[in-house]
């Protein structure tokens, strides 16, 4: 049995966010971090490998410094690693990212138990298409917003977020779960673990190695395989700040002149 | 069915909204995205339809959505789609996309739409754009829309003419934004976010002349991969941003500590009769449930007064409550972007300025 968890290598966007003449953001110029809701899909793996003896594989698609962020997953635990680069994959949209990731999981090889995790979404992007986008290329089925797993005989029984509750459902395997923050804690790396994981197995596939799979072709990867395309890109114009307040007291005025209180 | 292929886009026509129910009630997102696909069928000068999928839904419930500007409904009847299953609700939205051929279909962004969109956009093989906050055909429009709200020099900036959908959004984790188009697939899809787009007035006549177009889908149990086992409400109350007359947000200005900066936003809010939103960095730290963010990937609220405490700005937030009548900014930093969105803006600690601030408007309240 394996737990395929999918991972992302992202800016941090929380800190200082550098843009490049033309517009777009300089990825190159900040600090990058494993996206946050891939954690907690890791963490789901490897607690699923404590109760079943599972192995426990990440994937990541991006430049060849992202072998760092799968060494430190293997240093929290994960068994091996697999590592999507090629400049054939530069510039996809979240349809080809799908199909190139698609293919590297079935290059992997899913049996009949295993599970497929992923973050719930990235927030470089935010757009939670990834994950169901890959579900559908591997035909298999999907919960995303997942709060909670057990593991059955004959399956699976997670609950779903929903904005006002949850759904609890039943899912056979093999299938893709989404995770978001409130399903665990995602631990830390451990010693041992940061001793070992350079030691631990990480594959590369490059587009040689995934060309063979029918989801991989030449319109269907990269940015001339990608749907959608960016048309404009632009900052909110410079705007007059808004009326400075000196006080608490003059602001208070300004609000009851006004008789917005 | 007629033959596919997306990428045959002269054979697309019509603006299409999926319109969500649950439990047999329509969602009110449904209306808003009518009201917005009302306004590109209209560019387009093609026909809008509303697509419900249910079991034994209130038809009633089905013919109102031509008052919020449905000229058709495509009503899915079908036991298995009582609940929301994303195979149930892929294959009948995919097979009905297929055979009925629109250029343009809307979902909600809800915790449903964001599982059933990309599942079928893949399946379509088209693209999907997420979380859109404006839309747009016509690029006479849409220029007029990057002036009112852009850096770009319009006049000296070439555009194609053509009648793609632009689809614009907070893009680079909410630092920019971006307008998307999917020009050689179809159909366009993008999601919105609840409360993004306005609900026009109902209008009786509109109701009165949809056509209905009840189906019943080849969707058989062996379609369905899981098994939905029970449907629970949250014991909690869940705040209601999107309703609310006055929201208090707080931001990361609050984590020197936490729960007195949520205990004095909740306060005021108690004062200002309002309910306390917050950014995402504080529903990332878990200081508040997620239901409390405001934001592109939050909600977006527009309140009569929005109070920012210690919330710097970026698009991301500024996406969710850039549109509220009165913004009040409180935060230490005087060249934070939320001052250049605020109608007000105090610099200061937010937890030296909040008692003041509260204890002056009880008295003011109080002398009311």
């Amino acid at each position: 049995m394996k737990a395929i968890v999918c991972v992302k290598q992202v800016p941090d966007t929380q800190g200082k966010v550098a843009v490049k003449p033309d517009g777009t953001m300089d990825r190159a110029a900040m600090a990058t971090i494993t996206n946050p809701d891939d954690l907690n899909a890791v963490e789901a793996a490897l607690q699923l490998k404590e109760e079943t003896g599972c192995e426990v594989i990440v994937v990541t698609m991006g430049p060849p410094p992202a072998e760092g962020m799968l060494r430190e997953l293997m240093a929290r635990g994960a068994d091996r690693g697999v590592l999507v680069s090629g400049r054939e994959f530069g510039g996809s949209d979240t349809f080809a990212t799908s199909q190139i990731l698609a293919a590297a999981v079935n290059k992997i090889g899913v049996g009949p138990e295993d599970i497929v995790f992923c973050g719930r979404q990235a927030i470089d992007g935010d757009t939670a298409q990834v994950g169901p986008q890959i579900a559908e290329k591997l035909h298999m089925p999907q919960v995303t917003y997942v709060t909670e797993i057990q593991k059955k005989a004959d399956g699976l029984v997670v609950k779903r977020m929903l904005e006002d509750g949850y759904m609890e459902m039943k899912v056979q395997t093999p299938c893709l779960l989404t995770c978001i923050k409130e399903l665990n804690q995602p631990r830390y790396m451990s010693v041992p673990g940061i001793f070992e994981c350079y030691a631990k197995p990480l594959d590369i596939f490059d587009y040689n190695a995934l060309k063979d799979d029918p989801l991989i072709e030449t319109d269907t990867i990269g940015l001339k395989g990608s749907p959608t395309n960016v048309y404009k890109s632009f900052a909110p114009p410079v705007k007059g700040a808004g009326m400075m307040v000196e006080s608490v007291s003059q602001l208070v005025g300004i609000l009851n002149d006004k008789h917005l209180i | 069915m007629a033959e596919y292929n997306a990428m045959d886009t002269a054979a697309f026509k019509g603006v299409w909204v999926f319109c969500e129910q649950r439990e047999g009630a329509i969602q009110t997102i449904s209306y808003q995205l009518l009201s917005e696909g009302r306004k590109l069928a209209n560019d387009l000068g093609v026909e809008l339809c509303g697509v419900v999928m249910g079991s034994e839904v209130n038809e009633g419930y089905v013919k109102a959505l031509g008052g919020y500007g449905a000229d058709r409904v495509y009503y899915i009847d079908s036991p298995l789609l009582k609940t929301y299953t994303t195979d149930g609700y892929a294959k009948v939205l995919c097979d009905l996309v297929q055979d009925k051929k629109p250029e343009i279909v809307l979902i909600g962004a809800t915790n449903l739409g964001r599982d059933l969109g990309p599942r079928c956009a893949a399946r379509l093989h088209t693209g999907l754009t997420a979380d859109c906050t404006h839309l747009d055909v016509d690029v006479e429009k849409y220029k007029g829309f990057l002036r009112e709200t852009s850096n770009i020099d319009v006049e000296n900036t070439a555009f194609e003419e053509n009648t793609n959908l632009k689809m614009t959004r907070p893009a680079f984790g909410g630092h920019l934004m971006a307008t998307i188009i999917c020009p050689r697939f179809r159909p366009q899809m993008s999601t919105v976010r609840p409360g993004v787009m306005q609900t026009q007035p109902f209008d009786e006549a509109g109701m009165n002349k949809v056509v209905i177009e009840k189906i019943t889908p080849a969707l058989t149990a062996e379609d369905i991969h899981v098994q939905v086992l029970d449907v629970k409400k949250s014991a909690r109350k869940m705040v209601d941003l999107i309703g609310a007359d006055v929201v208090v947000s707080v931001g990361r200005g609050i984590s020197a500590d936490p729960k007195k900066g949520i205990a004095l936003a909740e306060e005021l809010a108690g004062a200002l009769g309002g309910v306390v939103g917050a950014s995402r960095a504080v529903t990332d730290a878990d200081w508040l449930p997620s239901d409390h963010q405001v934001g592109q990937t939050g909600k977006t609220v527009h309140p009569r007064i929005y109070v920012a405490l210690g919330i710097s700005g970026a698009i991301q937030h500024l996406a969710g409550m850039q549109d509220s009548e009165t913004i009040i900014a409180v935060n230490k930093n005087a060249s934070a972007p939320i001052f250049e969105a605020a109608t007000y803006g105090v610099v200061g600690d937010l937890f030296k300025v909040l008692p003041d601030l509260i204890k002056e408007i009880k008295a003011i309240k109080a002398a009311q």
